[in-house]
C-alpha cells in the first residue's frame, strides 16, 4: 500500500520529519521526490499518530520542505536475489554497477533477516584449509565460523584476506563454493585490489561483490553488510553453497553507525559510539553459521583496522566479544618482514577444538598447537627479558626458547602471500621446530605422539 | 477492549486506552501479536518494551493486555529444554516454524499433552501450606520432580490422587481457612521478577565442587554462594562457565546464555546429551535447563532472560535440590537495560547505564543462597555464577564494580595468561574467595586436615614468585640465591603441573578433590625435600635435573580410577631425594 504526502515539516542532517501522515509502519521505506523529480530513499525511524521520522539513505542536500513529496512504500528494505548474481558487482543497496544490466530476481528478501534459532544450528566442525600455517595450525578455521582479522592502517590485511579467499578449501569431496565480498567505505584502490585479485585467479565467477567506496553515501554503509549477508544466506541455505563472506572494513561501518546515531541525537556510549553497537554488530556477525539439515554454510571474515592499533577500542572490543576468535596482525612482526604478520599469541580460534584431530586434520594437531603456543609465548617473554638485561642474563633453557621463538617466526609464520601449505606440511614444520626444545619441556604433548612424530622426519 | 498504538520507536511502543494496565503486565502488540511488557504508565498512555523486532508495526494497531505479569510456567517437562529469554521453547519453535525465529509466535513452555505418573505422598485431610510436598513425578532418570503446594496456598487437602495427569488436569483440591477451594495441578505460573519465598537463609558452609583445580583448591565457591568471572574477550569465560555446567556437583544446572554467541549454545545442546554426569553416569542434559537468548535475538527478551533463568532455578531449589545457575554474560544483560533505558529517555548514570543498574544487579545475586525452603527442614541451595565482559577487560567498568559489591568469589581472568595458553586463565594473584576459610571443617572431614594449609602454602609460593620476578627483571636470575631459584621452579610447577588444566583433555577436564589434594601435596613435598637438600649443600641443578619432576608433570593425566599412581608419586619423590643424597655421600 503506497501512501503519498507533501507535508515535510523539518529536515536535520539525514533526518526528515513528515506531519499529517496516517498508518505509517515502523521500518518501512519511503521515497522522497525532489522538486526536480529526482528520488532519494529513506526509512521510517519513528512513527506516531500523525508524524513520521524518516532517515534518508543519502544526503539531504538540496531537499526543500516546501516542494518535496514523500511516498511511503508500505514495505521494509528488500533485495532481489538470483543465481545470476555470481560474478556481478553491486552498490550498497543491491543495484548492479558493472554495466551488465539488472538481474532477473528469483525472489525478494528482507535484508534484516531473522535470527537463526540456536536449536536449529549445527555446530561448525568442518576444517577449512586456508593454506596459511599460522591459521591452519594454530587458529584453525571451520565452516560456519566468524573469524575477524584485527589489523591496523598500513598492514597487509587485504592481501591476507585475498589469499584466504583464493586458497580456502575443505578436505574431502568437491562442493560448491562462493565468495560474497562487501566493501564498506574503503578506497577505490583497495576495492580494485580485491576485484583484480579475484579476476586474475578466475575466482570472480564464484563471487558476488558489493562496493561502497569512501565517498559513497554513509547510510548505504549501514545497509551493505546486511545486503551481503542476505545474499549469502540465499546462496547458502537455498542453493546449498559454502559461502565465505569478507566484510571490509568494519571500522568504517562503525564510524557510519556513530555518525547516524549522533544525527539522531541519541545518548552516546563509549567514545561516542551508540550504546546499542554490540547488539547491532551481533545482528551482522551472528548471521554466520550452519543449519541442521542444510548443506550450505556461511563463514565470515570481517576485517577491521584498529584505531591506533588499540584492541581495547570499542570496535575491536565489541567485535571480539561476538566473533569466534580473532586474528591479530602485528606491526612489529610486519617490520621484521614476516608475511603474513600474524601475532598468534593474542589471536584465537574458539571453534578450533571441534575442527581438528583424528579424521579431520591429524591426531596430534591439538597437542602440537598447544605446545607451539606455550613455547612461543615463553620464547617471546625471554626475548623481552634479554632486551632489558642482555642475553647473558638468560638461563640456558631461556636461550633455547629464544632460539625457538625466532625460528618459529621465520619458518612457521613466515610464508608469504603466495605459498599454499597443506595441513600435513604445517604440522610437520611444527614438529621440526619442537625438536629445538629438550624433550622434558614438551609437557603439552602426549608421550605417544612424541614417540610417533618427533623422531621421524 | 483493546488499546491502540500511538507511537513506535524500535523496541519501545507507546499505547493508549488499555483496560486497567499495570506495571510489568504482559501485552500483545500489533496485528501480529508481538510479546511485550508494560514498563511505564503515564496518564492513559503505557510504555511497552517489546520482546521482538517491531518492523512493520505502526500507530493504530491494537494492543491487548493479558492481565498477568511476565511469568514462567513451572512444572514437569522443564529439564532438558532450551528456551528463549521469555521461556518459549526453541526446539518446538524450530520444528513448527523453521530454522529462523519468526515473530509473534506463541508456544506453550511445557507440554500440555504429555501425561505424567504422579505419586501422591500426602493424603486428604492433611493440613498443608506453601511448599509442602504433595507427591512427585519422575521427570528424568535422575530428577524426581516434587509437586509442592504453591507458595501462596494453605489449607486442608480435600482430594489428592495418584495417577496419570497432564499438567492442566486437577490432581487434588485444598480448602483454605476461608472455605475457598484451590485446585491443585502439576504446574503453576510465577512472575519472574519476584523471588520465590523460602523459610530462611543460612550461611553457606560447604563447597560446590567443580573439578577445576584452580577453583576448588584456591578459590572455592560454596553451595548457595555467588561468584563472578570477569575477563576480556578470548580469556576463556565461556569455557569456565561450560566446565562448571558440566562438572559442578549440583543436582540441577540452569545455563543462561544471555546475549552471547549462537554457536556456543549449540555446542552445549549437542555436547551435553553426550556427556555423562560423573556422579550418576547419566547424560548431563537430564539435569540441565538452557536459556538461550543470543546476541542477535531481541534485546528486551535478553533483559528478561536472567530473571526467567533464576525463577526456574528457584523452583527446583524449593524441591530441596542444590541448583547452580550460570549467566553468560551479565554485561549483555546490563547493556540491554541500558538500551531500553535510553529509549525511555531516562537520566543516565555512569557510562550511560541507568542509575538503577547496581540495585538490579543486587536484586539478581541476592536470589542466590543456602536456604531452608518452605515446607522442609532440609537445606537447599541456589548458587549463581555470573560472567562479566568488561570493555577492554577494564575492571573499573560499572557492571564489574556493581557486581563485585555483591559477590563473594572473584575469578579474575587474565588476557596475558590466556595468550600463553595457560587455561583456565584465572589470575591467582587478584582472584579471591571469601568462602575458603569458612569451609575448613568440610575439607578437614572430607579430604584432609592439611587442605587449608597446603592451599595457603601454595598461594604464598606464587606470591613470592611474583615478587622474585620483579627482581629477576631488574638484575637477572643469577642474582638469586638457590633457595629463591627453587621457589621460582616450584611456582612454575604449581602453575604448569597443577593450575593449568586442559578442558578438552578426556582425563584432565575433571579432577576430584582427593586427586587435587594429592597433586598439590606431591609438589609441596618436592619443595620441602629440595629445600632440605639445598641446606645440606646439594646443588640446585642436580635437584632440578631429577627425572621425578616428569612424574609430577604427568600426575594430571592419571585417571581417577588410577589414583594410586598419584599416591605413589610421593614415594617416588622421597626415593629420588634419598638417591641424590646417597650419590652425593658416595661421591
Amino acid at each position: 500500500m503506497i501512501k503519498e504526502y507533501n507535508n515535510v515539516k523539518g529536515l536535520e542532517g539525514p533526518l526528515m520529519i513528515v506531519k499529517g501522515v496516517e498508518g505509517i509502519k515502523y521500518g518501512e521505506l519511503a521515497d522522497v521526490e525532489l522538486h526536480d523529480g529526482s528520488i532519494r530513499r529513506g526509512q521510517v525511524l519513528e512513527t506516531s499518530e500523525d508524524t513520521a521520522l524518516i532517515q534518508l539513505f543519502e544526503s539531504s542536500q538540496g531537499i526543500s520542505t516546501e516542494r518535496s513529496r514523500v511516498r511511503f512504500l508500505g514495505k521494509g528494505m528488500t533485495i532481489p536475489v538470483s543465481r545470476e548474481m555470481l560474478g556481478r558487482i553491486f552498490n550498497g543497496v543491491g543495484e548492479p554497477i558493472d554495466d551488465s544490466g539488472a538481474i532477473i530476481p528469483e525472489m525478494f528478501i528482507d535484508i534484516n533477516g531473522a535470527p537463526i534459532n540456536p536449536y536449529s544450528r549445527n555446530f561448525p566442525s568442518e576444517f577449512i584449509q586456508t593454506g596459511v600455517s599460522a591459521i591452519d595450525g594454530l587458529l584453525t578455521l571451520v565452516r560456519g565460523q566468524k573469524l575477524p582479522i584485527f589489523s591496523g592502517s598500513g598492514l597487509p590485511h587485504a592481501q591476507l584476506a585475498a589469499q584466504i579467499a583464493r586458497q580456502s578449501r575443505t578436505l574431502g569431496e568437491k562442493e560448491e563454493f562462493a565468495v560474497v565480498f562487501a566493501a564498506m567505505g574503503i578506497t577505490f584502490e583497495e576495492a580494485n585490489f580485491f576485484i583484480d585479485d579475484l579476476r586474475k585467479t578466475g575466482a570472480i565467477e564464484r563471487a558476488v561483490m558489493y562496493i561502497n567506496l569512501a565517498n559513497d553515501p554513509v547510510i548505504e554503509r549501514i545497509a551493505i553488510p546486511r545486503v551481503a549477508l542476505t545474499t549469502a544466506e540465499y546462496l547458502a541455505f537455498q542453493l546449498d553453497m559454502h559461502v565465505l563472506v569478507i566484510l571490509t572494513d568494519m571500522t568504517n561501518y562503525c564510524e557510519a553507525l556513530r555518525e547516524i546515531s549522533a544525527a539522531r541525537k541519541e545518548v552516546p556510549g563509549r567514545r561516542g559510539y551508540p550504546g546499542y553497537m554490540y547488539t547491532d554488530l551481533s545482528t551482522i556477525y551472528e548471521r554466520a553459521g550452519r543449519i541442521k539439515g542444510k548443506k550450505g554454510s556461511i563463514t565470515q571474515f570481517p576485517i577491521l583496522t584498529m584505531p591506533e592499533d588499540d584492541k581495547t577500542h570499542p570496535i575491536p572490543d565489541l567485535t571480539g566479544y561476538i566473533t569466534e576468535g580473532q586474528i591479530f596482525l602485528s606491526r612489529d612482526i610486519y617490520r621484521k618482514g614476516i608475511l603474513p604478520p600474524i601475532n598468534v599469541l593474542p589471536s584465537l580460534s574458539r571453534l578450533m577444538q571441534k575442527g581438528i584431530g583424528k579424521g579431520k586434520t591429524r591426531e596430534d594437531h591439538a597437542d602440537v598447537a598447544n605446545q607451539l603456543f606455550a613455547a612461543y609465548a615463553k620464547g617471546v617473554e625471554a626475548r623481552e627479558l634479554a632486551v632489558v638485561l642482555g642475553e647473558a642474563a638468560l638461563t640456558p633453557i631461556d636461550r633455547v626458547y629464544v632460539e625457538f621463538a625466532d625460528e618459529f617466526e621465520q619458518k612457521f609464520i613466515n610464508q608469504g602471500f603466495g605459498e599454499n601449505r597443506s595441513i600435513e606440511e604445517t604440522l610437520n614444520i611444527g614438529w621440526k621446530l619442537l625438536k629445538i626444545l629438550p624433550r622434558t619441556e614438551l609437557k603439552r604433548v602426549r608421550n605417544e605422539y612424541i614417540e610417533k612424530y618427533l623422531g621421524k622426519e | 477492549m483493546a488499546g491502540k498504538i500511538i507511537k513506535v520507536s524500535g523496541p519501545l511502543v507507546i499505547a493508549k486506552d488499555l483496560t486497567n494496565p499495570m506495571m510489568y503486565e504482559v501485552v500483545k502488540v500489533g496485528e501480529i501479536g508481538l510479546f511485550g511488557e508494560i514498563i511505564g504508565l503515564n496518564g492513559d498512555e503505557a510504555s511497552i518494551q517489546v520482546y521482538e523486532q517491531t518492523e512493520g508495526v505502526g500507530p493504530g494497531e491494537p494492543v491487548i493486555n493479558l492481565g498477568t505479569q511476565l511469568s514462567v510456567e513451572l512444572g514437569p517437562g522443564l529439564i532438558g529444554q532450551i528456551y528463549d529469554g521469555i521461556q518459549r521453547p526453541l526446539d518446538i519453535i524450530s520444528n513448527r516454524h523453521g530454522d529462523f525465529i519468526p515473530r509473534g509466535i506463541d508456544e506453550p513452555s511445557i507440554s500440555h499433552e504429555k501425561k505424567w505418573d504422579f505419586t501422591a505422598t500426602s493424603q486428604p485431610g492433611e493440613t498443608v501450606s506453601g511448599g509442602d510436598r504433595l507427591g512427585y513425578v519422575e521427570e528424568t532418570e535422575i530428577v524426581r520432580h516434587w509437586v509442592l503446594v504453591p507458595p501462596d496456598v494453605a489449607g486442608t487437602i480435600t482430594e489428592l490422587d495418584s495417577g496419570s495427569y497432564t499438567v492442566d488436569e486437577t490432581i487434588g483440591k485444598i480448602k483454605d481457612e476461608f472455605g475457598e477451594i484451590h485446585e491443585l495441578k502439576l504446574s503453576h505460573r510465577w512472575p519472574v521478577r519476584i523471588g520465590r519465598p523460602y523459610q530462611r537463609k543460612i550461611n553457606p558452609n560447604f563447597p560446590l565442587i567443580t573439578g577445576q583445580r584452580v577453583l576448588d583448591t584456591f578459590f572455592p565457591l560454596a553451595k548457595g554462594g555467588t561468584a563472578c568471572v570477569p575477563g576480556p574477550f578470548g580469556s576463556g569465560k565461556t569455557v569456565v562457565q561450560h566446565q562448571l555446567a558440566k562438572w559442578a556437583d549440583a543436582d540441577i544446572i540452569v545455563y543462561v546464555g544471555c546475549g552471547e554467541r549462537g554457536n556456543e549454545m549449540t555446542d552445549v545442546l549437542l555436547e551435553f546429551p553426550e556427556l555423562k554426569d560423573p556422579k550418576t553416569g547419566k547424560p548431563l542434559m537430564e539435569r540441565t535447563i538452557l536459556i538461550a537468548n543470543t546476541s542477535n535475538m531481541p534485546v528486551a527478551a535478553r533483559e528478561a532472560s536472567v530473571f526467567t533463568g533464576i525463577t526456574l532455578a528457584e523452583y527446583y531449589r524449593d524441591m530441596g535440590y542444590n541448583v547452580a545457575l550460570m549467566a553468560d554474560s551479565t554485561s549483555r544483560w546490563a547493556e540491554a537495560m541500558r538500551e531500553i533505558s535510553g529509549r525511555l529517555e531516562e537520566m543516565p548514570g555512569e557510562e550511560g547505564y541507568p542509575a538503577y543498574l547496581a540495585s538490579r544487579i543486587a536484586e539478581f545475586y541476592e536470589r542466590a543462597g543456602l536456604v531452608i525452603p518452605l515446607g522442609s527442614e532440609e537445606e537447599a541451595s541456589l548458587s549463581v555464577i555470573g560472567a562479566v565482559s568488561p570493555p577492554g577487560g577494564d575492571l573499573s567498568d560499572p557492571v564489574v564494580q556493581a557486581t563485585l559489591r555483591e559477590v563473594r568469589v572473584f575469578w579474575g581472568l587474565d588476557a596475558k595468561l590466556a595468550y600463553a595458553r595457560h587455561f583456565p586463565a584465572i589470575n591467582w594473584l587478584n582472584s579471591y574467595s571469601l568462602y575458603a576459610d569458612i569451609m575448613n571443617d568440610y575439607y578437614e572431614k572430607e579430604v584432609s586436615r592439611d587442605w587449608i594449609r597446603n592451599r595457603g602454602h601454595a598461594l604464598r609460593i606464587l606470591q613470592e614468585e611474583a615478587e622474585l620476578e620483579e627482581i629477576v627483571r631488574l638484575v637477572g636470575i643469577d642474582a638469586l640465591s638457590p633457595r629463591d631459584r627453587l621457589t621460582l621452579e616450584v611456582a612454575r610447577s604449581i602453575r604448569e603441573d597443577f593450575l593449568h588444566q586442559n578442558a578438552f583433555h578426556e582425563v584432565d577436564t575433571y579432577t576430584s578433590l582427593k586427586k587435587q589434594f594429592l597433586m598439590l601435596q606431591a609438589i609441596l613435598l618436592f619443595h620441602r625435600l629440595a629445600l632440605e637438600s639445598i641446606e645440606a649443600g646439594i646443588s640446585l641443578d642436580l635437584i632440578l635435573e631429577n627425572e621425578v619432576r616428569e612424574e609430577i608433570a604427568r600426575m594430571k593425566y592419571h585417571p581417577e580410577d588410577e589414583i594410586d599412581k598419584i599416591e605413589a608419586v610421593q614415594d617416588k619423590i622421597i626415593k629420588a631425594f634419598d638417591e641424590i643424597r646417597t650419590r652425593r655421600a658416595s661421591a
